[in-house]
């Protein structure tokens, strides 16, 4: 390919992507893709969404300078970009804006949404009372125990939240149960699915709506720099703060695009969510990418401290960044990213999310070998605020939220 | 693949669905005679996937206790193999896309030839896709049986005229299980399919009972029972061949009653 930038063909993206999915979601998946096709170049949508996205939602959010951790690593300058001050603490609601906006126009009235940590969950129940809709959020009875907080939020802003207790009762498999919902339910609802996932044309959907954190990222450093940074590290689940942070760098070929996956306990144990690192190449939740899975196609239980990495696969688009070359994976364990989450907190004052930590721990790890004059963008995808109980927890104190 | 056909020359098509595996796979081989004996036309063996995300609770909760029963696909394999020439039902797996694809599609369907099923129903594989394996099912001579769904619309035609084996019409929007009503007009999507196909169409999803059966028969081929024999071998475990006996037949009987 000339052009590096990865192509959308039949839904592909190199050899992954694709539709698998039963057949009766077959002709809503097509209405979406015949809508998106409309919208993304309709003149007064785009006004629309640019309204909601600037006026409600914060957006710019901020390019911050990090002095004090540039200073400490002694290395290039780190700069953030601030998707932890976006209305609802996070990326997620860039993307839930474009497509809850995009129901409407579909002339659906209900949305439902599966969520891991609550953040997504959280954004998709507040476009959905902003936009006047029905919300019904599923989220793994696990993750309904360690983010009670972002339960009763989604309440609050007049979504059910209903609480998945198959499997392993995390993100998998409130993703499964939402597949199933909307099969049960197809004709007024939108599936207002929270990352570059899924069966197309939702990775790209996604994509396009995170991708706002790129491009506002890359002016935002032309304006202090001058310059292309040299490198933009995400941590990545399903991964849609990391492609929203890579895609307007991808024909950049001198910018370095890492992705941190999370390595739980340790990729030598079963208790991680390391899905390029340990994953192979398989067809579920609809698309074909990299799963963690075991000989027999089954797919594995995945274990991360984070809520929202805790998810056995990684949307399309990264599987072929990775097969490129044009990308790097990297993991990073739980240990890491609570010293990570810790760090933060006390060098720059701003707690990260968890998942978010996962990018901080990297940022660590290299940013001290590069040159002074060099700048690296971490996208600091959400607000630590949903973690602070948990990660007390983790370190055996028990405080009540 | 002239099994399959066989199975609706002259009557209507019972066609049972049960899991492999679940509880064991000792039973699945007991199970598979009992359902042929009592006089299933055709049999879908249901190869258990840990995340089916196009059934409902029961199949799902069959699903996990047949993975959880140590099932492999190579046992599976093996056990239908010896039934060989012991039943003459044909047999159609039902599979989620990727343990076909972890084994190795050339693999899978060798064996499927080898072992003598005749077709193969994968819900997670829709028409746009089905390229993925086709080479594979021609060479090893497996019908890719086709669901068509209440939803399919304009792309009922297209799925139809490429059906092989027979059509399996979902009747109604969801996931699998028993329901107390079919709600889709069957008759006009049945017309549908048939406008650009010959083969049978069968129709499945919510049908458990001997009225539902006899309703459906009026209209269709065949009719696909899947979750209530699974709620039978769920409730009665290794021993529940008389129920599953007892109940294939009181179907049969109202089918034939249309």
């Amino acid at each position: 390919m000339n052009d590096a930038k990865t192509k959308t063909r039949n839904g592909r993206f190199g050899n992954y992507g694709g539709q698998y999915v039963p057949e009766t979601l077959m002709h809503a998946l097509a209405d979406l893709e015949r809508s998106y096709t409309e919208y993304k170049y309709d003149r007064k949508f785009n006004e629309e969404l640019d309204y909601l996205l600037n006026e409600y939602a914060g957006r710019p959010s901020r390019l911050y300078f990090a002095e004090n951790m540039t200073k400490d690593l002694n290395g290039a300058k780190i700069y953030l970009k601030r998707e932890d001050l976006n209305h609802t603490g996070s990326h997620k609601i860039n993307n839930v804006l474009g497509q809850v906006l995009l129901a409407k126009r579909m002339g659906k009235t209900r949305v439902i949404a599966e969520t891991g940590a609550g953040q997504h969950g959280v954004a998709t129940a507040t476009a959905a009372a902003l936009l006047g809709l029905e919300c019904l959020i599923f989220m793994g009875k696990e993750d309904t125990d360690r983010q009670a907080l972002n339960v009763y939020r989604m309440r609050l802003l007049g979504a059910e939240v209903r609480a998945v207790t198959a499997g392993t009762m995390t993100l998998k498999d409130a993703v499964n149960e939402t597949m199933r919902e909307w099969t049960r339910r197809v004709s007024d609802t939108h599936y207002v699915l929270g990352s570059v996932m899924g069966p197309h044309p939702f990775p790209t959907i996604v994509r396009d709506f995170q991708s706002v954190i790129g491009r506002e990222a890359k002016a935002q450093l032309y304006e202090k720099e001058g310059k292309l940074p040299a490198a933009v590290i995400a941590c990545v689940g399903g991964g849609s703060n990391a492609i929203g942070a890579f895609y307007h760098f991808i024909n950049d070929k001198g910018v370095r695009l890492i992705g941190c996956e999370a390595a739980g306990l340790g990729l030598g144990t079963e208790r991680h969510a390391a899905t390029v690192s340990k994953g192979r190449v398989g067809v579920f939740h609809g698309m074909k990418s990299y799963f963690c899975q075991d000989d027999a196609g089954q797919i594995s239980p995945v274990y991360s401290i984070s809520a929202g990495l805790d998810y056995p696969g990684i949307g399309p688009e990264h599987a072929w960044l990775h097969d490129s070359g044009r990308a790097e994976y990297v993991p990073v364990t739980d240990g890491e990213a609570v010293a990570a989450f810790d760090y933060l907190s006390k060098t720059e004052g701003i707690i990260p999310a968890v998942e978010s930590a996962h990018a901080v721990a990297h940022v660590r790890r290299i940013a001290g070998a590069l040159p002074k004059d060099e700048c690296i963008i971490l996208c600091l995808s959400g607000r630590g605020d949903k973690d602070v109980a948990s990660i007390a927890r983790h370190r055996g104190e028990d405080i009540h939220e | 693949m002239n099994r399959i056909s066989e199975a609706f020359r002259g009557h209507k098509a019972f066609v049972a669905y049960l899991t492999a595996g679940d509880p064991d796979l000792g039973s699945t081989r007991t199970f598979i005679r009992t359902l042929a004996d009592a006089g299933a036309d055709i049999l879908e063996i249901g190869l258990p996937f840990s995340d089916p995300i196009a059934e409902g609770p029961d199949i799902q909760a069959a699903h996990l206790r047949a993975l959880s029963s140590g099932m492999t696909l190579d046992k599976l394999f093996g056990t239908i193999l010896s039934l060989q020439g012991d039943i003459s039902v044909p047999l159609v797996f039902m599979t989620y896309l990727n343990p076909v694809l972890q084994y190795g599609y050339g693999a899978f369907f060798a064996r499927c030839e080898e072992c003598g099923v005749e077709g193969v129903i994968i819900p997670d594989l829709p028409f746009e896709e089905r390229g993925e394996i086709l080479d594979f099912t021609q060479k090893h001579n497996v019908a890719l049986i086709p669901l068509i769904a209440p939803t399919s619309g304009g792309r009922t035609a297209q799925i139809a005229a490429a059906a092989e084996g027979y059509v399996y019409l979902v009747s109604s929007l969801g996931v699998t299980g028993a329901r107390q009503t079919i709600t889709e007009n069957i008759p006009a999507l049945v017309a549908e399919i048939r406008a650009h196909t010959d083969v049978p169409v069968a129709v499945g999803f919510g049908i458990h009972k001997p009225d539902q059966a006899k309703e459906i028969a009026r209209h269709a081929d065949g009719v696909i029972v899947g979750s209530a024999i699974v709620r039978l071998i769920a409730e009665y475990g290794a021993d529940a061949a008389p129920r599953l006996s007892a109940y294939v037949g009181e179907m049969k009987e109202a089918m034939r009653r249309e």
